[in-house]
């Protein structure tokens, strides 16, 4: 079990932009390496996380392997940056252990607060997540009691600067044998597990950013459903960045054995910072006979102020397997934050009659760019694909949507839906689709959508003479754009994501 | 007909309106002159593209046209000063001769937002989910509109019908001091057609206006309006009582065409 780890927290206020709500900084004193990459470096990381030597070796490898390809970052999407320096930035930050953590919840950032109580998460599970220092002995430490109107239960880690911090539900968690803890926790736990799924999905030759994550990558969450067993609560990691300069390079792994199913959350925030800040991070998702994993995204790192100033650069490497028979992986994605998207939350889809899903919803505004989507890998019989991408596009942002869609020989009747809507707001931003089809079996069946729209003056005018201002008629219409999408949300993060949408619109129109 | 014997109280009052398409030189309306008193129903009727339809559109705020001179007056402010919400907070209705649609919004949810505008506009708290779940339900069966509507978004694959008593319903939840009304007979069938002017005609009352705008007599044989007005290339050419709808029935526009340049 994690034992809560002490932080203090202060909010600073100077240098907030009014417009980005998660832009407080929380002083923590933290343990943090030199800048730059080397191999010293590797080896420091491991070291402080107390790593087996298979684990060095393996992040060795793949550090090696990333000085051969450093030439090589990816220039095929499209966005536009800056060449990141590499070596101008941090590759760890621990918060360090001290005794005088907040000694209440009123010492805690009440942002910290508002934003675990739209989870509906207990007060006492709050308290551990804030790493509010209490005598031993609470009562109701595990159970929690829920404040009233929380829908449901969420079990909660919270990781800080890729280091987790806490997290909640353990005993609960223990009783169902799931495991839910932080990768540096699980590799001393469940090594074995670790050590066969890590990478299997995503090795560390797959691409630049996966290489530099393998080699780097500090902490992340770890989820093992064994056989049978569906997770009676919602699992979910709350990230943030928080140290200048920082890159965040965490790593989640989740496992659903035989006939189990889990529904993962993830929310992100991160502070503002004039600077960029690279957060390349990777997941890896692994589904056996007839288990399902269901994966939300609920992103909202720092997208850099009005002018394109700061911003997280969000690189961003996820996939999942539908390794058995009868698996399901779904994906579900609402990106408003970060100056840049680029992922591809994808699916092998290899165990026959195995299905795979992407639903996402990409909104940029500014200077924000976001080229995401997703890849259908179909290599079983049967194998059924789902994808439903909307794009917004507000002030100069550019959105990109790319896919893949790939039916191997071996995956006789294998069925796709594709759907792309893209929504203009203005005159000034970018809509862009960009799908890849390649089907090499005759027996199979791909349907595509696609649809381009801008919200038109009279829908505007419409909303106007029911008595809704310009922002208000606005926000109505694209929540309407991206209903499709919100209900594949459990229901917190559907009210949450509407919110983040009406917040990332604020200031636009009008 | 007025409200009552005392004296009148204008609701809407049009001035002098000079109106043209926005950015080009066009004028549609060419000095419009109209006074609505409170409790009272008018007809605007008149040709194709005789500047009806604009008329009620520019008093509502719609952006596509531009006024060049003139004014518009609601209890005696300024409608010109103010943004299109605005002017439907302070208790203007337009029903639409072309519904918009709008994908995936749900029509519950759109208008309780609508209603909520209103009243916070008004200083009146937010109606309650239940409240406005009862008022949508009553609207929706008085208009005829079938509840499982409801759940699809707002006029989006609805028949040209169901999009008219959508509006219909929107009237009754909002419950304007003036309700505009455009073209609402056009494409309906008999039966929805009664259902309209049923609707209307019991929103009618001391406090309320309707300025209704039909290019056919058809719609008056069951609202009776007050007056009749006839627009002709953007004024008014002449005004009466409902035998003007009657007489213009039988003689057709080109009377009053003449008339107008006769007189």
């Amino acid at each position: 079990m994690t034992s809560p780890k002490v932080i203090s927290r202060k909010t600073s206020s100077k240098d907030l932009d009014q417009d980005y709500r998660w832009g407080f900084v929380t002083d923590i004193e933290s343990e943090t390496a030199p800048k730059g990459l080397s191999e010293d470096v590797v080896r420091f990381i491991s070291q402080k996380k107390e790593e087996p030597e298979w684990l060095l070796e393996w992040r060795l490898k793949a550090y090696r392997h990333f000085l051969t390809i450093q030439d090589k970052e990816p220039d095929w999407a499209m966005i536009k940056y800056p060449k990141i320096d590499l070596q101008d930035m941090h590759y760890y930050s621990a918060p360090k252990k001290q005794g005088d953590g907040p000694k209440s919840m009123d010492e805690v950032d009440p942002e910290l607060i508002a934003a675990f109580d739209k989870l509906g998460i207990p007060i006492q599970e709050q308290k551990k997540l804030a790493g509010v220092v209490e005598e031993e002995g609470e009562p109701g430490e595990e159970d929690g009691v829920r404040p009233p109107g929380a829908p449901s239960q969420v079990a909660v880690d919270a990781v800080f600067d890729s280091v987790s911090v806490a997290t909640t539900y353990q005993k609960m968690l223990e009783e169902h044998g799931v495991v839910f803890c932080s990768v540096s926790e699980a590799v001393k736990r469940v090594p074995e597990i670790v050590k066969k799924y890590l990478g299997s999905v995503v090795p560390y030759t797959d691409n630049y950013y996966a290489a530099l994550n393998s080699a780097v990558f500090s902490d992340g969450s770890f989820v093992y459903i064994p056989k049978g067993v569906r997770c009676p609560i919602e699992l979910m990691t709350y990230f943030r960045i928080n140290t200048l300069d920082s890159g965040q390079f965490e790593r989640t792994l989740i496992i659903a054995e035989d006939s189990s199913y889990v529904s993962y959350l993830e929310g992100c925030t991160a502070p503002m910072r004039k600077s960029h800040q690279l957060h390349a991070a990777v997941v890896e998702l692994v589904a056996l006979d007839n288990a399902e994993i269901k994966y939300s995204t609920l992103q909202n790192w720092y997208p850099g102020d009005k002018e394109g100033k700061g911003g997280v650069y969000n690189f961003v490497t996820k996939r999942g397997k539908c390794q058995g028979v009868n698996s399901k992986i779904s994906w579900t994605q609402v990106e408003t934050g970060s100056a840049i998207t680029w992922k591809y939350p994808s699916v092998i889809l290899q165990g026959d009659n195995s299905i795979g899903e992407f639903y996402s919803v990409a909104l940029v505004n500014n200077h924000q760019q976001a080229d995401t989507g997703t890849k259908m890998i179909h290599i079983g019989k049967n194998t059924k694909s789902t994808i439903v991408a909307k794009g917004i596009s507000a002030g100069k942002g550019q959105s990109t949507y790319r896919g893949l869609v790939q039916i191997l020989p071996t995956a006789e009747n294998a069925t796709n839906f594709t759907q792309c809507d893209s929504l203009l707001v203005g005159d000034k931003c970018g809509a862009h689709t960009v799908p890849y089809i390649e089907v090499r079996n005759p027996t199979a069946r791909m349907e595509h959508e696609a649809s381009t729209s801008k919200v038109s003056d009279d829908q505007l005018f419409y909303c106007q003479q029911r008595g809704l201002d310009q922002e208000e008629a606005h926000y109505v219409i694209i929540n309407g754009f991206c209903r499709g999408i919100f209900k594949e949300l459990p229901f917190e993060f559907a009210m949450e994501a509407s919110q983040l949408l009406k917040v990332s619109l604020e200031g636009t129109v009008g | 007909m007025a409200s009552n014997n005392g004296a009148k109280q204008p609701l809407l009052e049009v001035r002098d309106l000079h109106v043209v398409v926005a950015g080009t030189n066009t004028e549609i309306l060419k000095g419009v002159d109209l006074t609505v008193n409170l409790g009272e129903v008018h007809a605007i009727m008149g040709p194709n593209g005789s500047g009806k339809s604009t008329l009620v559109n520019v008093i509502a705020g719609r952006p596509d046209y531009e006024v060049t001179s003139g004014e518009v007056l609601l209890h005696g402010q300024d409608v010109l000063a103010m943004l299109p919400e605005v002017r439907a907070r302070e208790g203007m209705f337009l029903a639409f001769q072309y519904p918009l649609e709008l994908p995936g919004v749900r029509p519950w949810q759109f208008l309780k937002a609508a209603v909520d505008a209103v009243r916070k506009h008004r200083g009146e708290t937010e109606v309650s989910a239940r409240e406005f779940d009862q008022m949508y339900k009553a609207a929706a069966i008085e208009m005829g509109l079938k509840p499982e509507l409801a759940k699809r978004a707002m006029n989006e694959g609805f028949s040209g019908g169901e999009k008219k008593r959508n509006e219909m319903v929107q009237l009754a939840l909002l419950n304007p001091k003036l309700a505009l009304l455009d073209e609402t007979d056009s494409g309906l069938d008999i039966d929805a057609l009664k259902t309209v002017a049923e609707a209307v005609n019991n929103r009618r009352g001391p406090e309320r206006s309707i300025l209704l705008v039909t290019h056919y007599q058809r719609l008056l044989n069951y609202i009776k309006p007050d007056f009749v007005h006839v627009l002709v290339s953007g004024r008014i050419a002449v005004s009466g009582g409902p035998e003007l709808a009657h007489e213009l029935e039988s003689k057709g526009y080109d009377w009053v065409k003449e008339t107008a340049a006769a007189g």
